[in-house]
């Protein structure tokens, strides 16, 4: 009996040729994205390792570390991002239900309230927001007119008025997961908990909600991460009083033209944003392997 | 178009870890009607997508003729294929999609809608050439594919399980049709499929195929009734297989050594008419069942091994009367009992 | 779901109730800004006692907004345009590619929409101001193009998954090569998926503000820069005017994209 070759190389050629022109399909948006945001990425951390006069020093990480503007700033990006997560699981999670629980038809058309929000320039959204909170706005102008308060409050260029614009923005991208997953959720479960006496309260309690456990957390992920960059939203709304990363990394460009330290700044944020992001996939590994 | 031979030579094909089709080789002849046949995962698939292009084999070589189209693009093959979901254009009607292939040679428009009719009567479509796919029923696009496939006359046709969607009786007349197709066509076609019946009546030759080998490859006839080995002798029906000792012989029947394959419907309550060479089986009825046509009786021989056997409605005078336990003396002509010739596992 | 507790009027009120008032939260200022667009005083007074159209006026007739909106319209469009080949292309060779590589390219490609726009703004910057190119459209069009191919794939993606990559072999098995059968017979059938992916490419452009603050200026400035620098400064009624108009525009996309939904079935 012949022997019989391991792998006839021609072939293999052929296979390997194929994979390339595949390979190659992807190099247009790879290229795209490569030159405008992985490089500038890459350029961003040998920034940060540079001076002025483009020679290699710590300078920039010791002195953006020592200060205290650095701190406050993560402190203040932290209280931003947690507060606005816990805003939107409040309103949000109840408004999925609610969506969730109609026929698919008047869910879509009520789906609208939540897309074109969303789909709305941000800038636009802001300066509703300027309108609606300002002293003289329209909300201060309700309260006063029904009587509820007597003087104007102060619910814009501060943190309140910036955790409304958050909220606002990312509200719609919280429901949207938690929506789908309880859309998902085989009806037959929740009407057996009925039929075995369950209360409203304990059937979203116990069923609906550990079965949608999936979409409220990775809306939550969305909030938590997406907010920790927020720039517009603190600039506009919060008057220059309310400052999380975004806006110190501007300052030090803008005010001090320190684009070291601004780099340095922004390798924090990447840095915190990726260690969230391998907590939480760390945290997913540890639940998956609770319930195998 | 002369129809063309077709030769795979050594192919063999992994998945990662997993060995789809283990040093295949196989001659299919001019114009013959052969099919591949065996359970899902015997490479009976594969060894199709090797040959229309879709899968590359890791070595070995596949002709088409005198030509070897082993690296040849799928494209330039000449092959027609009939796939286990039709493939058809959902955006296209029923014409759009059998002209496509005349389209793509630049067919002039004249030729291209006379090759199209009649390629559309030849499935006895032609009515429907300006339907919508959507529109039509899992019967009317299987002959849409069919006809898809043959209007450009290609050399060779494939066929992936193309019945497999399609209900009993629908499947058993397009069985036949497409067995009329190729008889008209002249052109060499490979048919894939896990249903032995299908097999057994619609090719010149079957080849039995599993773990990604051919075990068997015969004419119909030879592959029910000499069944080469063990496995081929179970995936072409209920087979009995005996050690030949369990039997007796009446002289001048044998063998009487080794493992025989014996058919359900081969064995006889009585040995009239059974000619001078028969063998005889004793054993103590388990169980029958009353299926119309036959009566299914399982016997248990005295060392303990479970024999069926298919006794027809005609033959079966006293079945209704047995009851468990019962003594049952069966009989088989001798020509029924066939030797089983183990193929040694490398 | 709730069905078997629609004896329970109150909490399915309550439900509801709260439901609406989140969804009035939703919409309250994009909703707000529309009368106050025609309001004729200054003092963004509510509601407005005097009807006009200046504000509409301002905007259209300003050479500076006017050039920031043909710049932003202009952009949006390139990005559409270079964004949704681009992605179809890498969505095509990752499908087909399958396995680790296809997870590498799609990892890659999906970086602009996990990094912090402040982030892409200020690396963009630097790329560019190395090339002499910030304050330039490529270089604007650089950044959304960048933006929305994550878009775009996100989009297309899964509709090309779904495709019955069956149909690409029958036409390759009668005679069609890789280009005409990717041609004829997948893109056809994704044109759904390509329009909505082209919309969303559009609006993520035009949207697009932090980079647009950063790397823009002059004559490459957009509608959204120009409106955050307004913004900051003071509260200019005209931006009622547009944001209305934008709002308008994106209910027209959003009616449209749902149209096309329902055609195109579940």
């Amino acid at each position: 009996m012949t022997a019989y070759p391991a792998s006839d190389p021609a072939l293999i050629a052929d296979a390997a040729r194929e994979r390339r022109f595949f390979l190659s399909l992807s190099v247009p948006a790879l290229v795209i994205v490569g030159l405008s945001a992985v490089l500038p990425i890459l350029w961003i951390l040998r920034q940060s390792f540079l001076n002025i006069g483009g020679d290699a020093t710590l300078a920039n990480w010791s002195k953006i570390l020592n200060s205290g503007l650095t701190w406050s700033a993560m402190q203040t990006t932290f209280l931003l991002s947690g507060s606005t997560l816990v805003i939107c699981v409040i309103l949000g999670t109840p408004l999925a239900l609610a969506l969730a629980s109609t026929t698919p038809r008047k869910a879509n058309l009520l789906m609208i309230f939540l897309l074109l929000p969303l789909w709305t320039s941000i800038l636009v959204r802001t300066y509703g927001w300027l309108v609606l909170l300002r002293r003289e706005g329209l909300i201060n102008g309700a309260l006063q007119g029904i009587g509820l308060t007597s003087e104007p409050m102060p619910l814009v260029y501060n943190t309140t008025g910036v955790l409304v614009g958050m909220v606002h923005y990312m509200l719609p991208l919280y429901v949207l997961p938690v929506y789908a997953a309880m859309r998902d959720i085989d009806g037959s479960v929740v009407r057996a908990a009925a039929s075995m006496g369950a209360t409203l309260g304990q059937a979203i309690r116990t069923v609906i909600l550990p079965l949608a456990r999936g979409g409220i957390v990775s809306g939550s992920i969305i909030v938590f991460v997406y907010t920790l960059g927020f720039f517009i939203t603190p600039a506009v709304l919060g008057g220059g009083k309310v400052n999380p990363i975004a806006i110190r990394i501007e300052r030090t460009i803008g005010a001090f033209q320190d684009w070291g330290g601004a780099s340095v700044l922004g390798m924090l944020l990447l840095l915190t944003v990726a260690l969230v992001g391998a907590m939480v996939l760390a945290l997913r590994r540890v639940a998956g392997v609770r319930h195998a | 178009m002369t129809p063309v031979p077709i030769t795979f030579e050594a192919v063999r094909k992994s998945f990662g870890a997993y060995l789809a089709l283990d040093n295949v080789s196989l001659a299919v002849a001019a114009g013959e009607f052969l099919t591949l046949l065996g359970p899902s995962g015997s490479g009976k698939t594969t060894l199709l997508m090797a040959l229309a292009g879709f899968v590359r084999p890791d070595a070995g070589h596949i002709r088409l003729g005198e030509r070897d189209i082993t690296r040849l693009a799928p494209n330039l093959r000449d092959i027609g294929i009939v796939f286990q979901n039709y493939a058809l254009f959902p955006h296209m009607t029923v014409r759009g999609n059998v002209e496509y292939p005349l389209r793509l040679r630049k067919t002039a428009a004249d030729e291209m809608r006379q090759r199209v009719e009649a390629a559309l009567d030849r499935v006895q479509l032609g009515h429907l050439a300006d339907r919508d796919i959507a529109a039509l029923s899992g019967g009317q696009r299987q002959r849409v594919a069919l006809a898809r496939a043959i209007v450009y006359e290609p050399r060779v046709m494939l066929m992936d399980e193309p019945l497999s969607a399609l209900d009993k009786n629908l499947r058993e007349s397009m069985q036949y049709e497409i067995r009329r197709l190729h008889d008209a066509l002249g052109v060499t076609t490979i048919y894939v499929t896990h249903d032995q019946r299908e097999a057994l009546t619609m090719s010149d030759r079957i080849a039995v195929m599993d773990k990604g080998r051919i075990q068997q490859i015969d004419a119909p006839q030879a592959i029910y009734h000499r069944p080469a080995t063990r496995f081929v002798a179970e995936f072409m029906g209920e087979a009995n297989i005996l050690p030949a000792a369990a039997l007796r012989h009446s002289p001048g029947a044998g063998p009487k050594v080794g493992s025989v394959v014996i058919r359900a419907e081969s064995f006889h309550l009585s040995p009239e008419g059974l000619g001078d060479a028969a063998v005889a089986l004793d054993g103590r009825l388990v169980a029958k069942a009353f299926r119309g046509e036959n009566w299914l009786l399982t016997v248990m021989t005295a060392a303990g091994q479970e024999v069926a056997m298919s006794i027809p409605a005609t033959r079966a005078a006293g079945c209704a009367d047995l009851a468990e336990g019962a003594v049952v003396a069966a009989f088989a002509a001798a020509g029924t009992v066939h030797p089983l010739a183990e193929v040694a596992t490398p | 779901m709730l069905e078997a507790w629609s004896d329970n009027r109150v909490s399915r009120w309550a439900l509801w109730a709260f439901a609406a008032l989140v969804l009035t939260f939703l919409m309250l200022p994009t909703l707000v800004v529309v009368p106050l667009s025609f309001s004729a005083s200054d003092l963004l007074e509510f509601p407005p006692r005097e009807f006009s159209l200046r504000w509409y006026e301002a905007f259209f007739g300003s050479p500076t907004w006017m050039a920031a909106l043909r710049t932003s319209l202009t952009l949006g469009v390139l990005t559409a345009l270079i964004a949704v080949p681009a992605a179809t292309l890498a969505c095509i060779g990752m499908n087909r590619l399958g396995g680790r590589s296809a997870g590498t390219v799609y990892g890659t490609l999906l970086v602009p929409s996990v990094t912090p726009g402040i982030l892409l703004a200020i690396g963009l910057f630097f790329v560019l101001a190395k090339l002499g190119l910030v304050g330039t459209l490529p270089g604007v069009l650089a950044g959304h193009a960048m933006l929305a191919i994550p878009v775009a794939v996100l989009v297309l993606y899964p509709a090309v998954n779904r495709f019955d990559w069956a149909q690409v072999q029958a036409a390759r098995s009668l005679g069609a090569g890789w280009f005409r059968a990717f041609g004829g017979i997948l893109l056809p059938q994704l044109r759904f998926s390509l329009l909505t992916a082209g919309l969303m490419a559009f609006l993520t452009s035009l949207d697009e503000s932090v980079i647009s603050i950063f790397v823009a200026s002059g004559d490459s400035s957009t509608l959204p820069k120009l409106m955050f620098l307004s913004l900051r400064d003071q509260i200019d009624p005209t931006i009622a005017a547009i944001s209305t108009l934008w709002t308008l525009l994106v209910a027209i996309i959003v009616l449209v994209l749902t149209l096309v939904q329902s055609r195109n079935g579940p």
